[in-house]
């Protein structure tokens, strides 16, 4: 077997590399644009300069002018100083479920009969694509549960947006339009109780018991305290701390009772492909972050999707257009007046379908449940060693409470004992080729936080690595706190010199003309 | 070689039975079930799921998965006049070249420290996408163009404090839709006529419905039909007279030679990003902007991650971070604005790669052959019998009138179909004053020779 170590040599690319703007020599070109066919000029002439003044552009377009050897150079410099989840050891990214993304998909996304396609072409023209979401929905339907799905969202926070929007529509069809108020729990994604507010409804948040599941009796309390202006309830299981609610079904029961809907975000999926089910738990709707489960990039923050399924009482409310099959042909279909509406153009990210679906079948039923076998298994390996390391505990420690596919650890004895806390250890781990890890959702309930992910696709040799890099992190904080404190040293870049300034209106600058107005040439690279 | 559960699986490395065994025997566990003996027996699911047959090998899968897409038709074997929201546009192979590199395809959500590069790419295309509009301030891409419509109509209530949206009438029917939805919980839209004979917003019609209560006026120039609205700076000026702020939604490989919204006096611009180098897939392609000015009263109401660069501790070095990060709702949950979440990061960062290489002569000559292939393809349309054009100010896209051609734009599409030529988008439905009409799309990838040909092919059909 592969033996782990410690990449103390790593360092990450940094090619001090300026900005695009700064590559700029006038008159240069990148590329050409196709020439017109001299019978065209001829025939209607420069039909731009015809337009009246009003419309022409006037102020000079102070777009960068490089050469395409220097564009490409300076964009793979660029790509070398991030750390993809293909290329380093990401189960750093916990509630992202960041595994090996296969470059066959990749490919396979280029093809033309893919890539190629306007979404207006005729549904006889576009079989192969409407096929790949039919199919993909039944496999979906069976993951799941549910009865129908909409792969319109284009994320997770979308489709608990879309799942707002469906809850809305079935409330006011049964005219009970006094339900404004959704429950939630602090240990689900933030958008839980973002999204539904953004659709209009009040957010009340449980927190857990002492063993860190959702508080029933706190739900209870809710529940009567709100009546029938309840709406919904919106709830992650396993929760971000990787501990499974067994109550599910009795949260789920007490929600029904007074008449409302209940919520599954399944956004990472990993731990029960094959184990539990949306349907089982009761729930009426669910969605799975497709990006993340269902083994396709994150694009560095989308294109995601946000499968999500339904219950056949609620899927007349689906976004148009759904996708059908009548035996002989696949075809969009609008015709759906109870529809709320759409939540995005079109189908979905098509190219986030297609990756899923190829994904899905090499795996078939055996190999998903294998990837959560798996995934569960590397978690609670990583969690016994990690555990090991003097300063760092865990959330809710000691409860008996067997994790499931993540854990929220804590760096709280390490800070207490070192003065060293999860930003500044988080600022070190990179300087051994670990990727930043994902600390917590906000609010931090739990002190000094840190959430780790270890898909199926992360190796017996990783895990060991990541553990072995804490470790000496860790040692480090205690031996020498100063080489962390003053990390970054071997990452692409290092500490901003004001981060405060991000927040001042006089000196953030979301564009370079902001940053040249703002701080004039002081800071530039090419002066 | 592998059989029936006997797989190893090549993405799983430790499904390899003796490696999964010594990690179960190291936790002193029998099985992953000691680990599921948290969830109770009535919560699990019994049984297999019901899957179709895996397909293990990569080989075998490809096959598979290229037989079903060999069922589509694609806009290279044929011709193609679609656009409404996503255009066929050039792809340069650097920007496939930089959006398939594994280091940002597979990144997501980590700091500026290890994923420097991603910060500088999109702070590089919020620049750009600045650049182009005439703002000094860019969100990182939003869902698609509709989503950021939506986002700005809530963005812009509470900046103003006011509840009602005025959009003009022929917005992108999926524009209105999703805007409908954001906006129902607590904000009121208005529609203003369009003056269609004049090929312009109905100013009168305007001027009656905004008052104190508006907080935003949203138009498109283009327009949805394709026209450009030779009346920004009036609307800017009606607007700002009532308090209220202005949003224009554009296409931004017009903007090369078009006026900007921001140099108009606009207060914010929405687009889309697919046409700046990313393949149409069937509409999957999106991702939306919203440029605005760099004031704290708009930018603190963004819902978006917004990049920022500042000086790091090591002179000469720019480093990145989450600008106002506590306005989100990752920052504060749901007292955040409105909702963020994975949008389309990908799709900014190769539109980063597009604008660079196009430059501003690219983004002109862009725009100036899109014109003339425009004006060439409605010269010609013009001489078929039966077939009638509209004059005015057009970019990219035109309508069609088919009233007098003896054919429903269904039956014209299905016969242009058989040539092997997508005809344009049916408007019988969504814009049904217009009569027997259709939307059609010219862009740099149409040759002469290809409009030629639509127009033989209608003509042909007389």
């Amino acid at each position: 077997m592969s033996k782990p170590y410690v990449r103390t040599n790593f360092h990450e690319a940094r090619w001090d590399e300026p900005m695009i703007y700064e590559l700029s020599t006038p008159g240069t070109r990148g590329i050409l644009v196709p020439e017109v066919e001299d019978e065209i000029v001829d025939a209607v002439g420069d039909v731009a300069a015809a337009l009246p003044d009003s419309l022409k552009r006037s102020a000079p377009l102070l777009l960068p002018e490089v050469d395409q050897k220097h564009v490409l150079a300076h964009y793979i410099h660029l790509t070398q100083e991030t750390m993809g989840s293909n290329l380093s050891n990401d189960l750093s990214e916990g509630t992202c479920t960041m595994k090996y993304n296969p470059r066959l998909s990749e490919a396979m996304s280029m093809n033309p009969d893919f890539a190629e396609i306007h979404p207006e072409q005729d549904d006889s023209t576009v079989q192969g694509t409407l096929e790949i979401f039919y199919k993909f929905e039944q496999i979906m339907k069976e993951v799941s549960g549910m009865d129908r799905f909409s792969f319109q969202p284009g994320g997770g926070n979308h489709a608990v947006y879309c799942a707002s929007s469906v809850m809305r529509a079935y409330h006011a069809s049964r005219k009970d339009d006094k339900r404004d108020t959704i429950i939630t729990t602090i240990f689900s994604h933030p958008c839980d109780a973002a999204a539904p507010c953004t659709a209009g409804y009040n957010v009340v948040t449980l927190y857990p018991d002492e063993q860190g599941i959702p508080d029933y009796e706190g739900l209870k309390k809710a529940v009567a305290e709100i009546g029938d202006h309840l709406a919904g309830f919106f709830m992650t299981n396993p929760e971000d701390i990787g501990i499974y609610n067994p109550n599910i079904d009795k949260f789920v029961e007490l929600v029904h009772s007074v008449g409302g809907l209940c919520y599954y975000d399944q956004a990472n999926a990993n731990a029960f492909l094959g184990v539990v089910r949306a349907r089982e738990a009761g729930v009426d709707m669910c969605h799975f972050n497709v990006h993340k489960t269902f083994g396709t990039p994150h694009g560095g923050e989308g294109p995601a999707n946000g499968a999500f399924g339904c219950r056949e009482f609620l899927s007349k409310f689906l976004p148009v257009p759904t996708i059908e099959f009548d035996g002989e042909k696949y075809f969009r279909d609008y015709d759906r007046p109870d529809s709320f509406g759409k939540v995005r153009g079109y189908i979905g990210t098509a190219g986030v379908i297609l990756r899923a679906y190829s994904w899905t079948m090499m795996h078939g039923a055996e190999g998903l449940r294998m990837c959560a076998n798996i995934s569960v298994l590397n978690n609670n390996y990583l969690e016994k060693m990690l555990l090991s390391i003097k300063g760092l505990g865990e959330a809710f420690l000691g409860n008996g409470i067997t994790r499931q596919e993540q854990c929220r650890y804590t760096w709280e004895e390490l800070k207490n004992d070192t003065g060293v806390g999860t930003d500044d250890i988080n600022k070190r781990v990179g300087d051994f080729g670990i990727p930043w890890y994902w600390a917590s959702h906000h609010p931090w309930v739990i002190p000094e936080p840190m959430t780790l992910e270890p898909c199926e696709t992360y190796s017996k040799c990783d895990l060991e690595e990541y553990y072995l890099s804490l470790k000496l992190v860790a040692e480090e904080a205690y031996d020498n706190p100063e080489v962390v404190l003053s990390a970054p040293h071997r990452q692409a870049s290092h500490d901003l010199a004001n981060p405060e300034d991000l927040d001042d209106p006089e000196k953030w600058a979301t564009t370079w003309r902001a940053f040249l107005r703002k701080h004039g040439d002081k800071y530039l690279k090419v002066k | 070689m592998s059989g029936k559960g006997n797989i190893v699986y090549p993405y799983i490395p430790n499904s390899v039975p003796d490696v999964r065994r010594a990690m179960l025997d190291e936790l002193g566990f029998e099985s992953e079930e000691d680990i599921y003996k948290e969830i109770p027996d009535r919560l699990r699911f019994k049984g297999e799921m019901k899957l179709p047959a895996p397909i293990h090998s990569e080989a075998r899968l490809q096959r598979h998965v290229e037989k079903i897409l060999a069922k589509n038709e694609n806009v290279k074997d044929n011709i193609s006049f679609l656009g409404g929201g996503t255009w066929n546009h050039y792809v340069p192979a650097l920007c496939d070249t930089i959006g398939g590199r594994d280091e940002i395809l597979t990144s997501y959500v980590g700091e500026a420290f290890t994923d420097h590069g991603k910060f500088q790419i999109l702070f590089e295309s919020t620049s750009m996408l600045g650049d182009l509009t005439g703002f000094e301030a860019c969100n990182t891409p939003t869902y698609d163009w509709p989503n950021a419509v939506a986002i700005t109509s809530r963005m812009a209530a509470r900046t103003t404090g006011r509840k009602e949206i005025l959009v003009s009438e022929n917005i992108g029917p999926e524009r209105k839709v999703i805007n409908e939805n954001y906006c129902k919980p607590d904000l009121k839209i208005v529609e203003v006529k369009y003056d269609f004979e004049n090929r312009c917003l109905d100013l009168a019609d305007l001027k009656s419905k905004v008052s104190d209560n508006t907080a935003l006026i949203y138009f498109e120039s283009p327009s949805y039909l394709g026209f450009l609205e030779t009346q920004g700076a009036e609307i800017v000026e009606i607007a700002h007279a009532k308090g209220a702020l202005v949003a224009v939604g554009v296409d931004p490989t017009s903007l090369g030679i078009l006026e900007a919204p921001g140099d108009y006096g606009a207060d914010y611009a929405v687009g889309e990003l697919q046409p700046l180098g990313v393949h149409m897939q069937c509409g999957g392609g999106l991702g939306g902007f919203i440029a605005t000015k760099d004031e704290e009263k708009f930018v603190a109401e963004y819902p978006s991650l917004l990049f920022g660069v500042l000086p790091t501790v090591k002179e000469g070095e720019y480093g990145f971070g989450q600008v106002a990060f506590e306005r989100t709702s990752y920052g504060s949950r749901e007292k955040g604005k409105d909702f963020i979440g994975t949008c389309a990061a990908l799709h900014g960062m190769i539109a980063a790669v597009y604008l660079a290489l196009m430059g501003p002569g690219g983004m002109k000559d862009l725009g100036s052959t899109i014109m003339q292939r425009m004006a060439y393809a409605k010269a010609e349309l013009a001489k078929v019998p039966g077939v009638k054009l509209y004059d005015g100010y057009n970019f990219k896209e035109f309508v069609v009138n088919f009233d007098d051609f003896g054919k429903s734009v269904a039956e014209v599409n299905k016969a242009l179909l058989k040539k092997k030529i997508f005809g344009g988008i049916d408007l019988t439905k969504s814009f049904p004053e217009l009569g027997n009409s259709a939307l059609y799309c010219v862009t740099e990838m149409l040759s002469k020779e290809d409009i030629d040909d639509l127009v033989v092919a209608l003509n042909e059909m007389c």
